[in-house]
């Protein structure tokens, strides 16, 4: 046992910049993955959510995106990640003849668009919860259908589906793992050259393990924080005083239209 | 010829095969409170959502001061703008606070400053006698409350026209009162109105003209006098009688 604690001390003492390198990377690709994870499933839903062009070529072309961002949701939620990376990296590696990309920006680039089609039915179901009538009240003011999305739905969308969103940004955390298949140096790829250093593989493991759980525990309470703080004040204050109730209402200055 | 602000010639709509509105023709005058009544699926509702294009009509002309507002050329947005609309649900924005609600359409739409839009909205605010809740949100505030919120988003666009669609039919009765009240003011204060109501009291009190759907025609218009005391057609005495319960 005594001497269990001294190989757990000595990865930490030894190792400790390895492990803080691969925690920073680990760190990086799934807050970058998640976040462009989400740009991609609001412009997604934005899109999907629109109201189809009088214009017959707009019409055309809309349905088309439609349908790829269907096809790109079903294949991506479809396969593991970590085939996905293979494919991707060595994909452009063959059709480049050879060429490979960098690593680190490979691996943003696959956690992306896989949490993006994970968000893009996210955020479409948080679209689709929010009550059609808000969206008739912005459209009879005259708001276009982006101004409607971006001032008036995507804000209580957000709100709604921060929860959501959270948990694809602990998942992504513990699934970057999956990245080393293609040599990103994340905290994983760290803990098999370490291993392959000290021949202790339970150790290592363990360390690694101990510290993918604290990862995810922070960022989940640090999380719900925020979520409770946007959740916002369920007062209001109240101003002034009543003016008269019967004060005289105006037509506006006759404007002519056209 | 007539100096109409719309005007609905042989207007058509029509839900896949079903026909919901099947010849409609009629105008408001400027300053003109016309009341439309009518038995629950007559076409109310859908006849409302085609003059401010929530729903495209399948045949006919809306004309806006003369002008097709189909024509390709027509700016939709700015039209909205001019053509208010009141619904049943509300449909306030929630992520706003009252203030906000009445000024997001002002500087996104209009592109009036933050300034100016505050000032409009809450001179329209205080007119519904609102102001004090100008920091709250729809979910804080009543339904009649709520409504006139929406009353002073749309006013706050400075509409020429502006369209209600039963806008008290979602109240409880205690608050009835509020909105009709406030509604009974802009048209006294000479609003173009187009009421979709079944506070037939209410109706005959303010209308200049009145019009009785039934099964997506116009069956019958003309004064609160009329209407309400000499009906000529069987159907508009039957609804009436359901509604007054004479
Ligand atoms: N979006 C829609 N799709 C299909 N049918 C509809 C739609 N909106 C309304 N209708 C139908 O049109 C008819 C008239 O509805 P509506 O205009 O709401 O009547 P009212 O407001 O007079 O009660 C009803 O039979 C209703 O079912
Ligand atoms: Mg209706």
């Amino acid at each position: 046992m005594a001497q269990f604690f001294s190989d757990v001390a000595a990865i930490i003492a030894d190792y400790h910049g390895y492990l803080l390198k691969g925690v920073g990377y680990t760190m990086l690709i799934s807050l970058v993955g998640t976040v462009a994870g989400l740009v991609i499933g609001l412009l997604t839903g934005v899109i999907r959510t629109a109201p189809e062009s009088r214009n017959g070529f707009l019409r055309g072309l809309h349905r088309a995106v439609k349908g790829i961002i269907a096809a790109y949701v079903e294949v991506f939620r479809g396969t593991p990640m970590m085939v996905q990376a293979m494919v991707i990296y060595w994909g452009y590696a063959f059709a480049s003849g050879g060429a490979t990309l960098p690593l680190i920006p490979s691996g943003m680039f696959i956690v992306s668009i896989n949490t993006g089609a994970y968000m893009a039915e996210i955020v479409r179901g948080g679209i689709i919860s929010i009550d059609r009538g808000q969206t008739e009240g912005a459209l009879s003011i005259g708001m276009s259908h982006p101004q409607t999305m971006l001032h008036v739905i995507i804000p209580q969308v957000m709100r709604n589906i921060l929860p959501s969103v959270s948990n694809e940004f602990v998942i992504n955390i513990k699934d970057t793992s999956v990245l080393n298949v293609i040599g990103v140096t994340e905290l994983y790829y760290f803990a098999g050259i370490i291993k392959r250093q000290n021949f202790q593989s339970f150790q290592t493991y363990l360390v690694v393990c101990v510290i993918y759980f604290i990862l995810t525990f922070t960022v989940t309470r640090l999380l719900r924080l925020a979520e409770k703080k946007l959740s916002g004040s369920e007062n209001y204050v109240i101003c002034g005083s009543q003016s008269d109730p019967e004060a005289e209402i105006r037509v506006p200055q006759e404007e002519r239209h056209g | 010829m007539d100096d109409f602000v719309i005007e609905l010639r042989h207007l058509k709509k029509k839900f896949g095969e079903n026909t919901v509105l099947s010849d409609i023709n009629f105008g408001v005058k400027k300053g003109e409170v016309v009341s439309i009544i009518g038995s629950s699926g007559s076409g109310k509702s859908t006849m409302l959502r085609c003059i401010n294009l929530l729903e495209t009509p399948t045949d006919g002309k809306i004309l806006f001061h003369g002008t097709d507002i189909s024509s390709k050329s027509f700016n939709i947005r700015r039209y909205r703008a001019k053509v208010g609309m009141v619904f049943q649900s509300f449909n306030l924005f929630d992520n706003m606070t009252a203030l906000g609600n009445c000024t997001a359409g002002q500087m996104k739409v209009l592109g009036k400053t933050r300034a100016d839009a505050e000032k409009t909205a809450l001179e329209y605010l205080s007119k519904v006698g609102m102001e004090q809740f100008i920091n709250a949100r729809p979910r804080q505030l009543s339904g009649g409350q709520k409504q006139r919120v929406a009353i002073a988003r749309t006013l706050s666009m400075g509409p020429e026209v502006i369209l209600f669609d039963e806008p008290t039919s979602a109240l409880d009765p205690e608050m009835v009162g509020e909105v009709l009240n406030v509604m009974r003011r802009l048209a006294g204060a000479g609003f173009t109105m187009l009421v979709v109501t079944h506070e037939m009291a209410f109706a005959r009190e303010v209308s200049d003209r009145v019009i009785f759907m039934d099964a997506g025609v116009i069956a019958e218009q003309g004064s609160p006098e009329q209407i309400f005391g000499a009906p000529e057609q069987q159907r508009t005495r039957e609804f009436l009688s359901r509604y007054l319960g004479s």
